[in-house]
């Protein structure tokens, strides 16, 4: 492997803070006696937020090539399109 | 024959330097994204299976805390959390050449992700106790099924980076080579990232 002359380490400790933040964040919403409806799209929302820092900062996507970015997106639509196929298979 | 060297001057297999630079990533890194691309498939077949039997069947699950133990599983995790902050540590210290940083890091990782897994044990071991098995019904079986193979990638994992610790005292890393390290932590950080949404759309929802 070529020596890489790789950019400046992205503030782990910050990222790692604002993943245990939301997670108290979640735990606390979890149980507010609001509607159903509400809770589950904040949880997911706050959920998607964490996971989508974990893969630019921890996995650092955000530093990788274009090519490579595309790669790590690209099951994402696979996954919608598998989705959907199943809910539209099944009956109820 | 003069064609014939040619070719063995300049491999026909190898695209000419400096016109295709592929994905701009060493193999080994682009063969590990091409599996968590895989592996996203994977967890997206049993979330989404989740989802329509949810849906479908909104009265087999029950309330949040209800029947599974959120308390002890938020603690578990933030351990995960905390085991990835430790696995982006040991890569940055090997970045920069800290091999004893590198070796204290991976350690701590081991350790936390370890005792994730044993946590999990006792889990399984209290609610199987309480009634709650695999074969309770909808709720049961997905339950176990998708939380069953997380934990299973997580000991994978573990075992993963048992040797590359091994490995990391033997001295095989470096500055100029630290393949082994961001492979096995594209992996880890990519088990703590399905567990994000696990934890929110099993126990929090």
């Amino acid at each position: 492997m070529e020596e890489v002359k790789h950019a400046p380490h992205p503030n782990y400790i910050a990222v790692f803070i604002a993943l245990g933040v939301l997670t108290g964040l979640e735990l606390f919403i979890a149980f507010l006696p609001w509607s159903q409806m509400t809770r589950v799209l904040i949880l997911i929302g706050l959920a998607v937020w964490k996971a989508v820092m974990v893969a630019l900062y921890y996995m650092h996507l955000r530093f990788e090539p274009q090519r490579l970015r595309w790669l790590a997106v690209a099951p994402l639509p696979l996954a919608v399109i598998l989705v959907f196929i199943v809910t539209r298979e099944f009956r109820w | 024959m003069a064609h014939a060297g040619a070719l063995h001057d300049e491999d026909v297999m190898l695209p000419p330097p400096g016109r295709e630079p592929g994905a701009g990533v060493y193999n080994e890194k682009l063969g590990m994204w091409v599996f968590l691309g895989s592996e996203i498939m994977f967890f997206t077949a049993l979330i989404g299976t989740y989802i329509i039997l949810r849906v479908a069947h909104p009265t087999a699950w029950k309330a949040p805390g209800e029947v599974l133990a959120v308390p002890i599983t938020a603690i578990n995790t933030f351990l995960l959390i905390c085991s990835s902050v430790t696995m982006v540590k040991a890569f940055a210290a090997v970045q920069d050449g800290n091999l004893s940083g590198l070796r204290k890091w991976l350690i701590a990782t081991v350790l936390i992700g370890s005792t994730f897994v044993g946590v999990q044990v006792y889990e399984y071991r209290h609610l199987i106790e309480k009634g709650f098995v695999p074969s309770e019904g909808l709720y049961g079986s997905t339950f176990y099924t998708m939380t069953g193979f997380h934990g299973f990638h997580v000991t994978i994992g573990v075992i993963c980076l048992i040797f590359v610790t091994w490995r990391a005292f033997q001295g095989r890393y470096s500055a100029k080579d630290y393949r082994g390290v961001e492979v096995i932590g594209l992996y880890w950080h990519f088990v703590d990232l399905v567990w994000i949404i696990l934890f929110t759309i099993v126990y929090l929802i």
